[in-house]
């Protein structure tokens, strides 16, 4: 029975004292043979399964997640959303997703707290300034809002920042009104309440061991429940995607490190916005519990601890506390890192492979986050048609050998 | 934050040190002959296990010389630096923590090194 949220079901179940909402999804024992299984129960993942059943109408499909529904990435990320990017492709693809953003609460009939706010990017110097305002008129260009704001703005929207007294002054910033944050759980769980409506087998604490193959052609993937047969297998394991890639015997141009970041105790409402600066690097919002969520840079090396290297974290708070002096004696509660997929151009791979059946959502690097309802989308149409949507047919494989590269390392509003 | 042996200057902290990727990768023979996607690969895919891994490191704010390293990816912990001119060590001489492919070691990621 399909799931409804509102007001009266809040105050029916208050009544009850909370006791008797219903399970928002089945836990079931996985079957022998799938259509599609998807591996990685992230938003990514859950969002593929929820448009292949409700746009291609596809349903015996299972997600398999090794931990719990939005433990790996989905949940440790800083939530900003925007869609302002350099080139084209790029601008095409998070575009397509801020749009699915813009009305997924109400398609999902479940809040995602999809707040837009704002999001700026700043710029320290005269290379940032021409960097910033390319981009800027590149977005206009691709019908994307995004505009300059002068130092004087920034003031206005912003007058805990620090602009002068420091190191690299804040001379101007780029603004995009619809970026903003959105709530990182309940995206996870809302596509995954309405894929399991529909049909969809979400099977977690099911590790997927080894993807099997045979003559080139998908054969299934041995779990830890077990071998499970299917015709098709999307992989959306985040930094684990080059691992299962490799027990299928496909090599990515994948490289895994910790991507760190950290909130602070709750405080009442002080920053209103989303404020990213890359060249101190340094982002920060503020949470609708009061906490700062503060986004720091990855670790130079390879690594799958999610933990992340402490100098990084001491980059990002000298950054915070120079650009935010009011910040400096607050406490930071927690940390933790998450493990990305970072690509030599820094675009992500939405692609088919050499193997009959086997697709990859991967490579989303630093930035996954704003894209799961886009990539999901996408990579859904993929797989049901076996082409690429007209969306990520740029982020293909082929590009490695092609040369065609999507290289949004500096390009991105964001250093990688 | 990890401290590097290296091979040199003995035990120092990483933020002297800057990674260089994969080590002991083999530039292809007959480049007028091998195809884009050959290519391809060599210019852009790097081995990127959870477990052992042969890296290359320099020590740039200190005798800014190249050197090779073996290092667990899923716990950090450093096996052993080498000089760029010695034998690769075979990863056989090491022990991983790693179970499953994706699998976490029993101490819990990061804590392995601390809890030696």
């Amino acid at each position: 029975m399909k799931k409804k949220y509102s007001i009266f079901s809040l105050a029916k179940n208050a009544l009850s004292g909370h006791k008797d909402w219903p399970k928002m999804w089945r836990s079931p024992e996985p079957r022998e043979f799938y259509d599609v299984i998807i591996i990685g129960g992230g938003g990514h993942g859950l969002g593929t399964a929820y448009y292949l059943a409700k746009e291609h109408g596809l349903t015996n499909i299972a997600v398999i997640e090794k931990g719990w529904l939005g433990g790996g990435n989905t949940g440790r990320n800083t939530t900003i959303i925007r869609s302002n990017y350099l080139w084209d492709d790029s601008a095409h693809l998070y575009e397509h997703s801020l749009k699915l953003w813009e009305n997924l609460s109400s398609e999902l009939n479940y809040n995602v707290m999809f707040s837009q706010r704002g999001v700026m990017n700043l710029a320290h110097n005269e290379h940032d300034i021409k960097e910033i305002k390319r981009r800027v008129s590149a977005n206009n260009l691709n019908g994307i809002d995004s505009f300059w704001l002068s130092k004087e703005e920034i003031q206005k929207k912003v007058p805990i920042m620090n602009t002068d007294n420091l190191r690299y002054p804040v001379l101007g910033a780029s603004y995009q009104p619809r970026g903003g944050v959105a709530r990182h759980d309940a995206i996870a769980w809302g596509f995954a309440m309405r894929a399991d409506e529909m049909g969809v087998d979400i099977i977690q604490n099911c590790e997927a061991h080894q993807i099997r193959t045979k003559n080139g052609t998908i054969e299934g993937v041995e779990t830890s429940k077990g071998f499970l047969r299917a015709n098709k297998i999307g992989v959306v394991a985040s930094g684990h995607t080059g691992v299962l890639a490799e027990s299928a015997g496909i090599r990515l141009p994948l490289q895994s490190k910790p991507l760190q970041a950290l909130v602070s105790e709750p405080i009442k409402p002080i920053i209103d916005t989303v404020v990213m600066s890359s060249a101190v690097h340094a982002y920060v919002s503020q949470s609708d519990k009061g906490e700062l969520v503060i986004g720091a840079g990855t670790d130079s090396y390879n690594s799958f601890t999610q933990r992340g290297g402490f100098d990084i974290i001491e980059d990002t708070i000298r950054a915070m506390v120079e650009l935010y002096p009011v910040f400096g004696k607050m406490k930071m509660l927690r940390q933790w890192g998450g493990i990305v997929d970072i690509c030599p151009d820094a675009s992500p791979i939405i692609s088919k492979c050499d193997i009959e059946g086997l697709f990859f959502n991967c490579g989303w690097g630093t930035g996954g986050f704003k894209a799961t309802p886009g990539s999901a989308n996408v990579f859904a149409h993929t797989i049901a048609k076996n082409e690429p949507h007209q969306i990520n047919s740029a982020f293909n494989l082929d590009r490695f050998a092609s040369g065609r590269l999507v290289d949004e390392h500096g390009a991105a509003a964001v250093a990688h | 934050m990890l401290i590097i042996n290296c091979p040199y200057c003995g035990p120092r902290d990483q933020s002297e040190f800057s990674n260089g990727g994969e080590a002991h990768v083999k530039r292809p023979d007959g480049s007028k002959e091998i195809g884009d996607r050959e290519w391809g690969e060599y210019v852009f895919i790097r081995a990127n296990p959870k477990g052992l891994f042969y890296e290359r490191w320099v020590h740039t704010h200190g005798c800014r010389k190249w050197f090779n390293c073996v290092r667990d990816t899923s716990t950090d912990e450093i096996l052993v630096t080498y000089k760029l001119d010695e034998k690769k060590p075979n990863l056989n001489n090491f022990k991983s923590v790693v179970k499953t492919p994706s699998g976490e070691p029993e101490v819990g990621s990061g804590n392995f090194t601390v809890e030696k």
